[in-house]
């Protein structure tokens, strides 16, 4: 029980929906390389919210330990991901996803 | 009772959020709901107990990644319609392969049977949430504590040194040429005759450009 009421299937089917919906983004929108990283930070939020739950209900503090890992890392992919997104329409001028293909041949 | 309805609230508005992440026709609205998603995550993990991730969630995304992303947005000059076009070519199957992944986590949430751990019961007494954290991360996490430092450092290196341009028309110091300087390139001994001036003349050193079409100074030729 994670809250009275709230049991641990509750978060599990509410980030199941949320990965879902990430990968659906991804096949979605996949012209569109900004979209597709919000979708992964849908995905990532996803994880997040399941290392709660179980942190939550097991009464270990690790979970969240590795809650602030996955943030961390989020936030310097998402960083790292923009800026090579800017330095790709500086030299190209697009970011359509099917005009990367350079080394393609 | 009330927390029961704060999680349904939440999840709700989570899950309809995300849907429009993926669904928003203009970028900027994908992103503003994005941020909606974060704010409700931030109170499933207020329930869940985890109120330091929450903050550090608000904090974090909404107030650094989204942003970040809502930069890039707006600042790249794009037409997103055009984006739009491949959308009935991709959607089935994204709807199958999203239905496929749904199906087998349903499949494997009905079968989950979680071993009954109530016996160790909230072992941690009037501690709060940052402060068990903090005991934590401190002691037997410090390693993984400080190697998120290092991925923070390298992100910010790594964007800048992507981002970071050399103008061309930048004037900015450049040390080793004004060390390079001689006084015999820059300046000229005059020896007027006293009372006529230099009759409206401007003496200039060699070399000397006007300063508005100048280039950037590379190296100043020594004249002898």
């Amino acid at each position: 029980m994670i809250a009275p009421g709230i049991g641990i299937g509750h978060y599990l089917t509410l980030s199941a929906i949320l990965l879902t919906l990430g990968i659906f983004g991804i096949f979605m929108n996949r012209r569109n390389i900004i979209v597709i990283m919000m979708s992964i930070e849908l995905i990532l939020l996803a994880a997040n919210i399941n290392l709660i739950a179980f942190s939550a209900v097991l009464h270990e503090i690790s979970g969240q330990v590795f809650v602030l890992f996955v943030l961390t890392v989020a936030a310097a992919e998402a960083a790292i991901g923009l800026a090579i997104l800017m330095t790709y329409f500086r030299n190209r001028g697009s970011i359509q996803v099917e005009d990367v293909k350079l080394m393609k041949g | 009772m009330i927390v029961t309805a704060f999680f349904y609230i939440f999840a709700a508005i989570l899950v309809a959020s995300a849907g429009m992440v993926v669904a928003a026709r203009n970028p900027v609205h994908a992103v503003l709901f994005l941020i909606l998603a974060f704010f409700n995550a931030a109170g499933l993990f207020l329930i869940a107990g985890a109120e330091f991730l929450a903050m550090i969630l608000v904090i974090v995304y909404v107030g650094a990644v989204a942003v970040l992303f809502l930069f890039v947005v707006m600042m790249l000059d794009i037409r997103f319609d055009q984006m739009r076009e491949g959308l009935q070519r991709y959607a089935p199957i994204g709807a199958a392969v999203g239905l496929v992944l749904f199906a087998e986590l349903v499949a494997t949430l009905a079968g989950l049977k979680i071993a009954p751990v109530e016996a160790a019961a909230p072992a941690a007494s009037g501690l709060t949430n940052s402060a068990e954290l903090g005991l934590v991360i401190y002691t037997r996490y410090i390693f993984l504590f400080q190697a998120c430092g290092i991925v923070l450092l390298v992100a910010m290196i790594g964007a800048i040194v992507l981002t970071l341009r050399e103008r061309v028309s930048s004037r900015k110091q450049d040390i080793a040429v004004q060390h390079a300087r001689h006084p015999a390139d820059t300046l000229v001994m005059a020896d007027p005759v006293a009372g006529s001036g230099m009759d409206g003349q401007i003496l200039r050193a060699p070399g000397w450009t006007p300063a508005l079409d100048k280039p950037a100074p590379a190296r100043l030729e020594t004249t002898s």
